[in-house]
């Protein structure tokens, strides 16, 4: 018989009742590389000798800041915060598989799931302290209250649409290595991988941009999306 | 057929056709941003920003597919093995 093939992740050990899955454990280690960089990177800052690990820093804060002013038309240094960490965090994520043995956590509906749910929650709460409560609910009668129905799903398919893209992706491409692999194993599945690259940070970029764009909309510095 | 023959067949026709709406749209809205440049090169920035945003919204289709075949062949509930 075949073994049970699941899209389930395996589970590393429990603490009490709950079992942690592979995931999280990529997820923390992850989060403590990217924590211990950027403690690394800021912590001799120099305007007149930079060093290289500093100029790399001020290149990806200058793209996202750059990214935001376009997207959003808004002050990027409210923003950079949270959209910056998004994009760090899921660059990280989906070329964290280059290593061999590591199973990106993006790659599971669990992690993206937890992304768009912040980005869900930033956008009500960011549109609500802009506009006030009042004023925040009117915008789903516009342009009349037939479109209230259409509005709501459209906050839900949206914010789904997010999740579902970003793990679809991530996880396609995997199996697809996988596939080839199990096919021809030499060689062959390294311009698979090459791609792998390319497609990790073409959807990290679309993630951000999108979050971007919802949170504008929700503000209203941008057309709503 | 059993159940498991159906889920593979079915995995393979909602991908299948559900590639072809979005390879279509996909063309068409490349096809679009290549005019586009060409006729403005100084526009480059925002032409492509905004096509790799609206690539992603038709590939969302694609990929609905593809999670549902990915159900049908890993996550089946139907199948109790």
């Amino acid at each position: 018989m075949m073994e049970k093939a699941t899209l389930n992740a395996p589970i590393v050990f429990h603490v009490g009742p709950v079992p942690i899955g592979l995931e999280v454990v990529t997820t923390w280690v992850i989060m403590a590389v990217l924590v211990g960089g950027a403690w690394y990177g800021s912590r001799r800052l120099s305007a007149t000798r930079p060093s290289r690990f500093q100029v790399i820093l001020e290149m990806v804060v200058g793209f996202l800041g750059g990214l935001i002013r376009d997207v959003m038309g808004a002050d990027p240094a409210v923003f950079l915060p949270l959209i910056g960490t998004l994009f760090l965090y899921i660059v990280t994520c989906n070329l964290s598989p280059l290593i061999p043995g590591v199973k990106p956590p993006t790659a599971s509906f669990e992690t993206t799931g937890a992304l768009g749910l912040i980005v869900f929650f930033t956008v009500h709460s960011l549109g609500v302290r802009k506009r006030g409560l009042l004023g925040y609910l009117r915008t789903y009668l516009e342009p009349t209250v037939v479109f209230l129905p259409l509005n709501i799903l459209g906050e839900l398919t949206r914010t789904f649409a997010l999740m579902v893209r970003l793990a679809g992706n991530i996880m396609s491409h995997e199996l697809t290595i996988a596939v080839i692999i199990s096919l021809v194993g030499l060689l062959v599945p390294i311009p698979f991988m090459a791609l792998s690259i390319l497609v990790g940070l073409v959807q990290a970029y679309i993630f951000t941009i999108l979050a971007a764009v919802f949170i504008g909309g929700a503000m209203g510095t941008v057309e709503k999306g | 057929m059993n159940v498991e023959m159906i889920s593979i067949l079915s995995a393979g026709i909602a991908v299948g056709l559900g590639a072809i709406g979005p390879g279509i749209g996909e063309g068409i809205a490349v096809a679009g941003a290549m005019d586009a440049l060409a006729r403005q090169p100084e526009a480059t920035g925002t032409i492509t920003r905004t096509l790799f945003v609206g690539l992603a919204m038709i590939e969302t289709m694609a990929i609905y597919c593809l999670v549902i075949a990915l159900l049908l062949l890993f996550a089946n509930p139907y199948v109790h093995a």
